[in-house]
């Protein structure tokens, strides 16, 4: 195999190039940076109502205007933004743990064993999630770490197809082989030789996967099965936006903006590292 | 082929069995029942309708009943709906949301192929970054915010479309369609124009235009069979989520689909009428899923998956 | 590519098709009366359904002994012409219409009513409201299973248009209890041609088996789409009804139903969005009906928690909700604060309690009960079904709470089903409850929150308001009984085991057409008396 250190360097010179991936980076940077610090930069606490004011247009006080409760919208927006982010890495983190191990070892041990687990996968891929999700949510109530976990448990299906994939095209190379052949052991094996180099497809997949995550989120929140108020997601705020779209259209247009540019720059940024990393797909 | 098929068939067998017995047992494990209302049920009316439905036999009972009415087509009685039949139910709502789904099939196909086709031969140009970006909205803008967006513009600002109902008022299946097929038309058009620059950039491609064929002639008659492959195989799990992804456009539209009878009958707890919406959407998509794969094969021998 | 345009325009064609002329103006001439229901009906079975939709499409099928005045007030004769009452007022004669038919053509005997009853109280049926029933004697007993020989229950038929009830005390209340649905007859040689006497899922309700007694009958019952009802040439009073046809649609979306109104595709809305009241809504908008509605929106105390059990506490938390503030700034449709829980109003009963909103009475009772400026008081939680209405109102008497007596309160909002179970159970310390009466008197109300009642759910049992419920029931003379039930009122109120907040109003939109349509505390609107007139 190829010196990887020069692999990435190819890679993020690549990436550089790319100038929507750029833009998303950068877009993305801001929103964590803003997200992180909602605390401190907010201008009101996002549960902070004002009865007598009601939902007003943008003004001086209020930068995007505030809700039928006289809520800041501004302020919603960036906690809502910790939320849905927080949604989209843990329950993409939970795919991601559990896709990344059930691929690992059904693709490097192969046989009896791989079958098995990919047949669960496909079974389980046959169930209609999203009916299940609504399900579990009414059954157990609007729990957060369980939006997680339901969440991540729909996700790590594909993931496990494809680092399977990948450990089965890596599987019969010489270093594999040859470090077989030395006794390193199993888990050694998955440390250090199978998963670095598989780490630049689980990383496209991971970003990828985070935009569908919240998407997720949000639609349940939109079901009213997700975040609870008065905690909101950007899929909460979407949902106020819709009820009162008619007379308060600014209710709907900021977080549905602010959500859209973000999974925007997620998308073009996913995609821009996983052309970087697999030229053959790329234009160029 | 035909043992693909079987060994398909054969899958789906357990995974239709496992989707029942999961739902059938995580419906009761919700709190609250179904004949839960406001104003407060006597204990001895509970015992009553408990009865009339067989909720007060032991769970494992109530558990083989279901299943081997299941077998037979028989879903049970309506809880909320006392003399109409699950079944009933569902070819009520079965229509309207397969008339839902494909008019925005047509439309995804219609706009996605479209879009990918043109963004593949004129490839770097605008032509390929402006429908590509107009398909990447169909991927970030989710439903039900494009949906209620479309509704603020063309329903309520220009005021030319109902906001609105299905059947209801002159022109109210636009939108709904609209916004669903919008949402798959980002997908198609990515794999539209990821299959014909593969397709395009093969030797036969070059040997036809060679031969001094209209390019028009290239694309439709050579290109586009193996270029919209992946759409082929794409179209199954489309229906499919069509089908079960349409409660958002129901329930923003008021659509009076299968998806959500699904929805109220989760918050109503109208165990069998869940049961059975789920199993119905499981079945539809094992089934969708095997059709495209089939034509997919079909299309192309060489394109197996294991 | 030129197919294209074809395609799109073909596609957006077949989507967009539809007729031209508004409903509301063709009705002018064909006397179709358009209604919005709000949710699909769950059945048509009068002795099986429970919701208003329901009510709606009954009223106009069926007809019960009595039939509520449109204009409020005394009972009018329903398929009953006349009744005699007995000194005792325990024993009810009911002479039925003679030429009263069922839709088929069939006689409506009492005999009839006999075995309409015997249904509803048949266990197995599981009919939710069988307790309308239970004060005609041994009704609640055959109900329960102790008494198995329906031939002791107090109903009978003397002769064929005569019937005999006997009350197990003299309740002056039934013959406005009669107009509720659940009383009402069956035919029963269809239900029984369609299924047996308790089958809940029998077929007889479907059009084309339906068979009732009422001003119209079934047509067609397109489900989630359209149910049609058509005028009964047989029905008794049938020179009075003036519609041919109704037509009920099942609309849930406030919106989608507003919007119909305006496009004329409807002369009556079920409701109308909130979000659209404003204070002077009655002028900009001619088709708004507001009425005072027979119905109490309050918040229950868990009497069993530990701080609420004590009545100061309670009190302290019902004078420090502001409740005028409420209804302007956060109902905004026209509801009226309620300073009682009957609603005032209801057949004349007119409450004298009072609930001040006295910032500084209530600090001093919650001081008395030990916990001076909210000091080591409990967390609150207020418990209510997901509901932007709901939560808008707890927001309110929550920051209310916090300023006036510094305590500390959390919102819980829950799924409907959720939330029913949690209050069955007791598990809240306040939720939000409503209550609308079954019928017009005071007793609708108060019976609730007697000691065993499952609808109670505050743990408050109090035996001397038992007693004067009890006693006010067994009372015949009107004036001695509201006295008796004023005692309960008042006693209730100081007790305050719930606390009223504002009482309910009907707010919908009723088109310049029609006529006959009068507003009564229990918003009950014969179709028979519906009239459509463009002047």
């Amino acid at each position: 195999m190829a010196n990887s250190s020069s692999l990435w360097s190819d890679a993020l010179r690549r990436l550089l190039k790319n100038k929507a991936a750029v833009g998303g980076a950068f877009v993305l940077l801001i929103l964590f940076i803003l997200a992180a610090l909602a605390p401190w930069i907010a201008p009101y606490p996002y549960a902070y109502q004002n009865l007598d004011l009601g939902a007003s247009p943008p003004s001086a006080e209020h930068l995007l205007g505030t809700d039928i409760l006289g809520r800041d919208l501004y302020s919603r927006i960036l906690y809502g933004a910790r939320i849905s982010l927080l949604v989209g890495f843990v329950a993409t983190t939970v795919a991601l743990f559990i896709g990344v191990t059930w691929g690992l070892i059904a693709g490097y041990f192969g046989g009896k064993i791989d079958t098995v687990m990919m047949r669960i996968v496909d079974v389980l891929y046959g169930i209609p999630f999203i009916i299940f999700i609504i399900l579990l949510m009414v059954v157990f109530g609007r729990n957060l770490w369980l939006l997680f976990i339901a969440i991540g448990a729909v996700e790590w299906l594909t993931m496990a197809r494809i680092v399977r994939g990948q450990v089965l095209s890596l599987k019969n190379q010489e270093f594999i082989l040859a470090a077989q052949a030395m006794g390193v052991s199993n888990f050694s094996m998955f440390k250090r030789h199978l998963l670095p180099n598989i780490l630049g497809p689980i990383a496209v997949y991971a970003t990828l996967t985070i935009p569908q995550v919240m998407l997720l989120e949000s639609f349940l929140s939109f079901l009213g099965l997700g975040i609870q108020p008065p905690m909101s997601s950007w899929g909460t705020l979407i949902k106020d936006g819709v009820e009162s779209m008619e007379e308060y259209s600014w209710l709907l247009i900021y977080p549905g903006l602010t959500f859209t540019i973000t999974l925007f720059a997620l998308n073009f940024f996913g995609d821009g590292l996983r052309d970087a990393l697999d030229p053959k797909t790329s234009d160029n | 082929m035909l043992g693909i098929f079987f060994r398909r068939v054969l899958l789906a067998i357990p995974v239709l069995i496992a989707v029942a017995s999961i739902t059938f047992f995580l419906v009761r494990l919700a709190p609250g029942g179904p004949f839960d209302a406001d104003k407060a049920v006597s204990e001895q009316v509970l015992k009553n309708l408990n009865e009339a439905y067989n909720l007060n036999a032991p769970l494992s009972e109530q558990y083989f009943d279901y299943m081997s009415g299941i077998v037979v087509g028989d879903f049970g009685p309506s809880f909320r709906f006392p003399g109409r039949s699950v079944t009933e139910l569902i070819m009520t709502g079965l229509p309207v949301t397969f008339e839902l789904a494909i008019y925005s099939m047509l439309i995804a196909l219609l706009i996605g192929i479209l879009s990918g086709v043109v963004a593949a031969l004129k490839r770097n140009t605008f032509l390929d970054y402006i429908p590509m970006s107009i398909a990447m909205i169909g991927i970030c803008v989710p439903t039900f915010l494009l949906g209620p967006l479309l509704v603020l513009i063309f329903g309520i600002n220009l005021e030319i479309l109902p906001v609105s109902g299905w059947g209801q008022l002159p022109g109210d299946k636009i939108l709904p369609s609209l916004t669903l097929g919008f949402a798959y038309a980002a997908y198609i058009a990515r794999l539209s124009r990821g299959g014909m620059l593969e397709i395009l950039n093969q030797d036969f491609i070059r040997t036809a235009r060679a031969k001094g064929l209209s390019e028009s002639m290239v694309v439709t008659k050579h290109a586009m069979q193996g270029g919209l492959l992946p759409v082929v195989s794409f179209l199954g799990p489309a229906i499919a989520g069509l089908l079960s992804g349409s409660f958002v456009i129901e329930t923003i539209f008021q659509i009076p689909g299968l998806g959500r009878f699904y929805v109220e009958a989760a918050f109503n707890r109208d165990y069998t009428m869940i049961l059975g919406t789920t199993i119905f959407f499981s079945f539809m998509i094992v089934i969708f899923n095997l059709l495209s794969d089939l034509a997919a094969l079909w299309l192309n021998p060489r394109s197996r998956d294991t | 590519m030129k197919y294209t345009k074809f395609y799109l325009l073909g596609l957006i064609f077949l989507m967009g098709c539809s007729s031209s002329e508004a409903p509301v103006d063709s009705a002018v001439e064909s006397k179709i009366f358009h209604y919005g229901n709000g949710t699909e009906p769950q059945g048509l079975d009068p002795h099986i359904v429970t919701g208003v939709p329901e009510h709606h499409l009954l009223l106009a099928l069926c007809e019960g002994l009595t039939s509520s005045n449109p204009k409020g007030g005394e009972s009018l004769p329903g398929s009953a012409a006349s009744w005699d009452i007995s000194e005792d007022g325990k024993v009810y004669t009911f002479y039925l219409q003679e030429n009263g038919k069922w839709s088929n053509g069939d006689i409506v005997t009492a005999d009839d009513y006999v075995w309409s009853w015997q249904r509803i109280l048949t266990p197995s049926l599981g009919s939710q409201y069988p307790d309308m029933l239970y004060y005609v004697m041994n009704a609640e007993e055959f109900h329960t299973g102790s008494l198995n020989d329906f031939s002791k229950v107090g109903v009978k038929a003397i002769d064929d248009l005569t019937l005999q009830v006997t009350l197990k005390e003299p309740t002056p209340f039934f013959l406005g209890l009669l107009s509720h649905y659940s009383t009402w007859a069956v035919h029963k040689e269809t239900v029984l041609k369609h299924g047996s006497i308790d089958d809940r899922n029998g077929q007889w309700t479907r059009p084309g088996n339906f068979v009732c007694n009422g001003p119209f009958n079934l047509k067609s019952w397109e489900l989630n789409k359209k149910i049609i009802v058509e005028k009964n040439p047989l029905y008794w009073d049938s020179d009075m009804v003036e519609l041919n046809e109704m037509h009920f649609y099942p609309i849930s979306v406030e919106m989608t139903e507003e919007r119909m109104f305006r496009a004329g595709q409807l002369h009556v809305t079920s409701t109308f969005p909130s979000s659209k009241c404003t204070p002077d809504i009655k002028e900009t908008n001619p088709n708004i009906k507001i009425h005072p509605y027979m119905g109490t929106y309050f918040y229950r105390f868990n009497t069993k928690n530990e701080a609420l059990s004590d009545v100061r506490v309670r009190k302290a938390l019902a004078y420090s909700i502001d409740r005028e503030k409420i209804v302007e700034t956060v109902t905004k449709c026209g509801q009226i604060p309620a300073y009682s829980f009957t609603p005032p109003g209801s057949n004349g009963f007119l409450p004298d309690t009072k609930i001040p909103y006295d910032v500084e009475l209530a600090k001093e009772l919650l001081k008395e009960a030990g916990y001076d400026s909210g000091k080591d008081f409990p967390k609150l939680e207020i418990l209510f079904n997901t509901s932007e209405g709901h939560r808008k109102v707890a927001l309110a008497v929550q920051q209310m709470w916090q300023q006036n007596l510094g305590i500390n309160v959390e919102l819980v909002n829950q799924d409907w089903k959720v939330y029913l179970s949690r209050e069955m159970i007791g598990d809240f310390q306040v939720s939000r409850a409503g209550w609308i009466g079954d019928y017009e008197d005071p007793n609708t109300f108060l019976d609730t929150l007697r000691p065993n009642r499952g609808n109670n759910k505050t743990g408050w049992e109090n035996p001397e308001f038992d007693r004067l419920v009890a006693l006010a029931n067994a009372t015949l003379d009107q004036d001695e009984r509201y006295e008796i039930l004023m005692q309960a009122e008042r006693l209730l109120i100081d007790e305050m085991p719930i606390a009223p907040i504002y009482t309910y109003v009907r707010v919908y939109q009723l088109h310049e057409d029609v006529k006959g349509w009068y507003p009564n505390i229990l918003s009950h609107h014969h179709p028979k008396y519906i009239r459509i007139e463009r002047d």
